[in-house]
């Protein structure tokens, strides 16, 4: 331990000189970036806008202002959005959207998981400093490791996604050029850095591996975080510019500069949701690497190291997991605010149903995670105390999750109404509208927390003086939390008007966060010190491997739906209320539809990730030198 | 490779059971808004009203949010008799707007929602003083002024009121018409002028004001109209140009020509003109 202290007070001095070194390149690129984006504006916007009012010197007469001609006029016009008509764009004999839908999500599933991966790997790594447990460092370098064709995935996936919108959506991206302008550039520079620090991350590895060189290691690592993420938010710009663009006026024609264009209404809460959810994913498909391995072995101490994988990766999918409903909360909250049409097209239109998949794969999220930690308990022998309260959360989670997958309204034959009395079934009716499924949600994600904190707890008993009041607080807080979870729902929720509804949820969801919060900082404390049990890692069955496989499918397959309900919500629109989408194929297709294009793209996502995987694999086996064959062995 | 195969074994049964769920839902299409050619010429009343019902139900978007308690997120339109609520509102003491009769109540409170609302519906935070519903006649509805029209006399005949509205004129066939066989483009869209200049340009203020001088031309010259009005006064003189009228001058002025402003226009040429002193 001392050792260690004196040794991160070695790494000081050389540490600030990284940091100056980091923020000289911060600001370098700064600078450039925003000299380009400034030249780009000035040259275009200052000849187009006028100054509004008399520009005059004190004490001068006033200036006089000619009022362009009408050739002037035309001059200066701001481009509208194009209006396309159907035979603008081009046939290539099958569906437009479906090209472009494959390669738009296979590029966002790799960009997801090659964003995630350095973000958890550069944490672990830094885990492994301040741990000094070399372990950490070798399972950082090993999730790089099986990652790093993902890299290549995506950019191929993305380059050919631009090609097809640009052979296939002509006016459309003449249009979204016009108004990026030289932005795309500055996302083109960005990969540059991108690449340059993820091979000198990775090739680098081990040439950074100690003392103050790590250092060095460790801020290119933040370097390709830093300028992943920034990649990340211009694209989203590029989305919530389609959901709601700003810095155009109503026809579409740019008024705004490029700050004012990118930083629309949806801009942070899509940033927000997407960087959490990225987590999730990554860690939700490295974890199923880990189970693959694990179950791959009979060697004790690799199925101790996989175990140990799959464990951490499953932690971090869970717990980037439970903040993302209340990510999608502010982002739905967002888009009710700009538009309450698209909201309720979302929530309470056509697009309604996909929230009943949402359900069936957020349930099985869930339950896979839970099922996970459960089963994890074998693996310490202080786990007994807590395993009488699985069944109880068990059976939370199913009602509650049977709760969240019931319909508001069925499609019925006449004798099936008069059978149910009425459209509603009288008692399933009421669970089908939101409030239900908010009490639903909160709890699941409450026990989800409980699962995870008694797994936590299991291989430690905790030796301060407080400590049965420590317990007793947090069975109090437990307690209140489902009480008030549940009354704000069915008060708010059935008695008064629709706005309140949504209101109620807000105090749910942070209900929801105290507990969370709540749990870490008492455990955190009570279990300071603690008196450690045995614990073996790799002794778990192997079933629980499976829900290391569940998890990753139901994330891709989520992603998939949640990211065609984005798409839709514009319905018949390229750019919401700007640029209206006239190609044959600007209707909403059916769920079924939609479920086979979701299932195509997660299938040929699993086929892609099994190659990454298995090319990781191949740079570690060596092929055997052939034996010279014996000269005349065989008379 | 039994591992492998049974890992990609559950994969796929897992991907194919998500895939089944979308299966035994409703199967349906959001197709877009057709434009649908209607005879204007040949138009019944009856079928006048058929069209604002079906504008209602699918172009309107009305129903996304018009529907009945407890699932609307608006005032239920369809279950309550909207003249005799009409004529209720406009002698509510909180009614802003201009209309005189329930027809032009009902055409008010869809280009310009914000005029009545309809207590606990209004946007929330804002104690009723703002309307979440958006213009119907700007994007992404776009209803034109025959459509709203339809819709108005289907939401006076549903309950057997008296339709005062009229079919389209002649001359409004004739120009819906004239716009249809205009080539789509961007020019087919008035642009929202950027500046005053150009605003002073659309509305062709300078046929009537001369913009540099005092010089009366039908109007009075505006060169030093900031020393003479507060921008205030300006923009009721833009919006109600009748309601005060510079001595000696007839009541020229088009009294619609703040509705063909945008409200970004109406302050850039406010804002111009309070700086001419």
């Amino acid at each position: 331990m001392h050792a260690r202290h004196s040794c991160h007070q070695r790494f000081l001095p050389s540490a600030s000189k990284v940091q100056r070194c980091i923020l000289w390149l911060l600001t370098t690129v700064l600078l450039v970036t925003t000299g380009l984006l400034q030249a780009g504006e000035d040259s275009d916007t200052l000849s187009r806008i006028a100054p509004v009012g008399v520009v005059q010197i004190a004490g001068e007469p006033p200036v006089a202002r000619a009022i362009p001609v009408a050739a002037d006029a035309e001059k200066t016009e701001p481009m509208a959005a194009p209006r396309p008509s159907r035979s603008d764009y081009p046939n290539i004999g099958v569906s437009s959207r479906a090209v472009v839908w494959i390669l738009a999500q296979l590029h966002l599933f790799f960009g997801a998981l090659v964003l995630a991966v350095p973000l958890f790997v550069l944490i672990i790594e830094l885990l492994g400093v301040y741990t000094g447990d070399e372990r950490y460092d070798n399972m950082a370098y090993e999730f790089m490791k099986i990652s790093l064709t993902g890299f290549s995935i995506t950019a191929i996936f993305g380059g050919s996604l631009a090609l097809a919108l640009f052979l296939l959506y002509p006016d459309f991206m003449s249009y979204m050029m016009h108004v990026f302008g030289a932005q795309v550039l500055v996302y083109a520079i960005l990969f540059f850095l991108e690449s340059f620090f993820l091979y000198t991350y990775y090739y680098g590895w081990n040439a950074f591996r100690y003392g103050n060189r790590k250092w060095v290691h460790l801020s290119l690592g933040l370097m390709l975080n830093a300028s992943g993420l920034t990649i990340m938010v211009v694209a989203n710009s590029w989305a919530t510019f389609m959901m709601a663009p700003s810095g155009v006026n109503e026809v579409g024609a740019v008024v705004g500069n490029i700050w004012e264009i990118m930083k629309g209404p949806l801009w942070n809460p899509i940033n927000l949701h997407r960087f959490i959810a990225n987590i999730a994913f990554g860690g939700a498909v490295v974890g199923a690497y880990a189970a693959f391995k694990f179950l791959s072995t009979n060697d004790s101490e690799k199925r101790a190291h996989y175990d140990w994988m799959g464990y951490t990766s499953n932690f971090i999918a869970i717990l980037a997991f439970l903040p993302l409903p209340f990510a999608g909360y502010w982002l739905m909250a967002e888009i009710y605010a700009y538009s309450q049409q698209m909201g309720i097209t979302a929530m309470g239109g056509i697009l309604a149903w996909l929230f009943i998949v949402q359900a069936v794969l957020i349930g099985t999220i869930l339950l896979a995670g839970n099922f996970y930690l459960w089963a994890g308990m074998s693996r310490t022998e202080g786990s007994g105390r807590y395993k009488g309260l699985i069944k109880f959360i068990a059976a939370v989670l199913v009602v509650c999750f049977l709760i969240w997958v019931t319909p508001h309204t069925l499609i019925l034959s006449a004798s099936e109404i008069s059978l149910l009395g009425g459209s509603h079934h009288h008692i399933l009716g009421p669970l089908g509208i939101m409030p239900a499924k908010n009490i639903a949600v909160n709890l699941m994600l409450v026990v989800t927390f409980l699962s995870f904190q008694l797994y936590r707890r299991s291989d430690k008993v905790a030796t301060v003086s407080w400590a049965p009041m420590g317990n007793a607080l947090m069975v109090s807080i437990y307690v209140v939390a489902f009480i008030n979870i549940i009354f704000l729902g069915v008060y708010y929720g059935y008695f008064t008007n629709t706005v309140y509804k949504v209101g109620s949820s807000v105090a749910q969801v942070a209900t929801t966060l105290v507990v969370i919060i709540a749990g870490i900082v008492i455990d955190t404390l009570m279990f300071k010190n603690a008196k450690t049990l045995p614990s073996h890692w790799g002794r778990i069955p192997d079933r629980a491997q499976y829900a290391l496989f569940a998890l990753p499918i139901a994330f891709t397959w989520l992603m998939g739906l949640m990211g065609y309900v984005r798409s839709s919500v514009k319905t018949h629109w390229h750019v919401y209320t700007v640029m209206k989408d006239n190609s044959p194929d600007n209707f909403i297709p059916t769920i079924a539809y939609a479920g086979n294009m979701i299932t195509v793209v997660t299938i040929l996502f699993l086929l892609c990730v099994l190659f990454m995987f298995w090319v990781a694999n191949l740079s570690t086996t060596k092929q055997a030198k052939p034996t010279p064959a014996v000269a005349g062995g065989v008379a | 490779m039994s591992v492998l195969l049974k890992t990609l074994g559950f994969s796929l049964g897992l991907t194919l059971l998500f895939t089944l769920v979308t299966y035994i839902l409703p199967q349906v299409e959001g197709e877009a808004p057709v434009e649908k050619a209607v005879d204007l010429s040949a138009l019944t009343m009856d079928d006048f009203i058929a069209l604002g019902e079906d504008l209602f139900n699918n172009k309107g978007t009305c129903t996304l949010c018009h529907k009945p308690a407890p699932l609307g997120r608006a005032p239920d339109i369809q279950g309550a008799d909207m003249v005799s609520l009409s004529n209720e509102r406009l002698a509510d003491a909180n009614y802003q707007g201009e209309a005189k009769d329930a027809a032009g109540y009902i055409l008010e409170s869809m280009i310009e929602p914000g005029r009545y609302v309809v207590p606990t519906w209004g946007k929330k935070g804002t104690n009723d003083t703002e309307s979440p519903m958006p213009a119907v006649d700007k994007s992404p509805i776009e209803l034109s002024s025959i459509e709203m029209d339809a819709i108005i006399a289907y939401l006076q005949a549903k309950d057997g009121n008296e339709v005062t509205v009229s079919l389209p004129s002649p001359e409004e066939t004739e120009s819906v018409a004239g716009a249809e066989s205009k080539a789509p483009g961007s020019a087919a869209l008035p642009m929202p002028a950027a500046t005053a200049e150009e605003a002073l340009g659309k509305f062709a203020c300078s046929s009537c004001h001369a913009l540099d001088s005092t010089d009366t031309l039908v109007g009075p010259g505006l060169v030093d109209i900031g020393a003479r009005l507060s921008k205030e006064e300006i923009r009721q003189s833009i919006i109600d140009p009748n309601a005060v009228i510079a001595e000696g001058f007839p009541a020229a002025m088009p009294a619609d020509l703040a509705e063909k402003m945008t409200v970004k226009e109406l302050e850039l040429l406010v804002t111009y003109l309070a700086e001419k002193k």
